[in-house]
């Protein structure tokens, strides 16, 4: 039973160097794809795999909203935008160089803090990591602090959010004056007596 | 993973998994083939017409005919077309709406408290979901590689329009998941045990519920169909405004990927409704100790027979709603989902949650 788990676990291993080498690679595209719409494809193969990455730490109720919130909306989203524009690719790629440095630089101390993070966490958090802690699911366990402890934090991430919505569509709407508009209430009741009426013209004398 | 591992402590469960994986596959594609038939002869009756008769009896092997006349076509790429993305995107809608079946339990398993599913998922419901909303891909990633004006009209109708009603279709679920109090699709079949009338599209258990719950069927119905673009909602392939809209450029195999991750997904939504809202595998009547000394494995093939009744009864509706419904105006159905199907929907999920709250159910 002993070497029998062991085997299953030696996979899960395999999984995740897999998973990690795919998710590095596709981030690593997403800036290098010559075509924007290549990079938007890239980073949604980011987010699925790391999605996959979180199911096999256990955690499977945020690997499902990883994907329904990021890949299912927001990607959506970002990829029906980079297909509209009408973007020369020649000319976005020529700020590239100038702004390597600074990029890189980001990098660098992304990097410095995760290895240090994760040398300082190594004892203490990584060997006893549990994905539902108190609970029976890791739905069960969000769902056991987010309206208690953690309500204010929660609320105010939904307020930031209908703020930055409420902001996107005052500076977008217009109202245009002389614009033809559908109404609906003026279609529905509309009755087949006022669209139209039946004839018996007899022969010869038409209408 | 855990499950896996509890269900199959063997190391063998990996060949046992596989062996499912293929039944699945194998199963659906038949009844694939003998469905799309169906949805053909419904249509030709409903307009009086005979369908296809001339393959086999019946017509019955038209599919195959068809099936070895798209493998034998030569595929066109178009010239202009993005090529990697031209040929993924049909295989990611055919490869996605064959994932999605991983996590449907479709019978009762022999030792109680299973049941016949591939992946006994904690979060099944949100799997199916989020499996569902990858489905937009495929048509937005083809309709986009064609690089010509029709296909990309109607790639860029069906991402508005599937991620308009995938927003209310969640919200739908989730009155089923407070009723049943877990995203375990076998636990909410569980939940609907007893008899017809238990089942959560009419859940006479919580009695005043029925009035919410049944709207709430009949609006996943609605959303089902635009969801999966089906007429009143084909607008991304309106054949009269956009010829084939996004599959205008395909042909041969990848047309067929395309044509079976379509049938694939309406099936999947099929089963979808039966599970959530339909008793899942359950019969209409709960014959309790009357089939008490029954083997187990003839439940289970039971189990499985009501399963298939229920998901051919959506598929006929389905099928009657293409024959009978005129297409809608884009206007028209962006005004359903968002003004309409959203804040029903909403309301439904409070009056449920202060039912559940308020009566106490789940705890």
């Amino acid at each position: 039973m002993l070497h029998q788990l062991g085997a299953l676990r030696a996979l899960a291993v395999y999984a995740f160097w897999i998973l990690a080498t795919i998710v590095v690679l596709s981030a690593v595209m997403v800036i290098a794809a010559r075509n924007p719409v290549h990079s938007v494809l890239f980073l949604i193969l980011a987010f699925f795999t790391s999605a996959g990455l979180l199911v096999l730490i256990g955690a499977e109720f945020l690997a499902m909203l990883l994907v329904v919130v990021y890949v299912g909306a927001v990607a959506v989203l970002f990829l029906f935008v980079v297909m509209m524009l009408d973007v020369d690719f020649v000319e976005l790629k020529q700020g590239f160089l100038s702004y390597l440095p600074f990029g890189l630089l980001v990098g660098a101390v992304f990097l410095a803090e995760i290895v240090l993070a994760s040398f300082a966490g190594l004892e203490s958090h990584v060997s006893t990591f549990d994905a539902s802690p108190g609970a029976a699911t890791n739905a069960e366990a969000i769902g056991q602090v987010m309206y208690t402890q953690y309500m204010l934090l929660f609320q105010m991430a939904g307020i930031i959010l209908l703020v930055a919505m409420i902001g996107a569509i005052v500076l977008t709407l217009r109202h245009r004056p002389g614009v033809k508009r559908q109404s609906v209430a003026k279609q529905t009741s509309r009755r087949r007596s006022d669209a139209f009426e039946l004839k018996d013209p007899s022969s010869g004398q038409g209408i | 993973m855990s499950n896996l591992i509890e269900s199959f402590g063997d190391f063998t469960g990996f060949w046992m998994v596989l062996g499912q994986v293929g039944l699945f596959t194998l199963v659906l594609l038949l009844s694939i083939a003998f469905l799309l038939l169906l949805d053909r002869k419904i249509w030709a009756a409903v307009m009086m017409r005979k369908g296809p008769n001339v393959v086999g009896p019946f017509g019955l092997l038209q599919s195959f005919a068809d099936f070895g006349k798209f493998l034998l076509k030569e595929i066109v790429i178009p010239a202009g077309a993005n090529k990697t993305v031209f040929i993924l995107a049909p295989i990611l809608t055919c490869t996605l709406s064959f994932v999605a079946w991983a996590a449907i339990p479709v019978a009762p398993g022999t030792v109680s408290g299973t049941s016949w599913v591939v992946s006994n998922l904690n979060v099944g419901v949100l799997y199916l979901f989020a499996i569902s909303s990858l489905g937009v891909y495929g048509i937005i990633m083809g309709g986009w590689a064609s690089n010509s004006k029709y296909p990309f009209l109607g790639a860029l109708r069906s991402a508005a329009q599937m991620v308009s009603y995938e927003v209310s279709i969640g919200f739908i679920i989730v009155t089923v998941i407070l009723l049943s109090g877990s995203m375990n699709l076998s636990v909410i079949v569980e939940n609907q045990a007893g008899g017809f009338w238990n089942w959560h599209a009419f859940s006479l258990q919580y009695f005043p519920l029925i009035f919410v719950m049944f709207p709430m069927f009949v609006m996943f119905f609605i959303s089902a169909l635009a969801e999966t673009n089906r007429p009143p909602f084909d607008l991304p392939e309106a054949e009269s405004e956009l010829v084939a809209g996004y599959q205008v450029e395909y042909g041969s195999t990848p047309y067929l990927l395309f044509m079976l991750g379509e049938y694939l997904n309406i099936v999947l939504m099929c089963a979808m409704m039966t599970v959530l809202f339909l008793g899942g595998w359950h019969g209409p009547f709960a014959l309790g100790d009357a089939v008490q000394d029954w083997p187990p494995l003839l439940l289970s093939l039971s189990g499985l027979f009501w399963f298939m009744v229920k998901i051919l009864f959506f598929f006929f509706m389905f099928a009657m709603v293409k024959a009978i419904v005129p297409r809608y105006r884009y206007d028209q159905l962006m005004r359903l989902g968002w003004k309409i199907f959203l804040p029903t929907s909403l309301a439904a999920v409070l009056i449920v949650a202060g039912y559940v709250v308020y009566t106490g159910v789940q705890s």
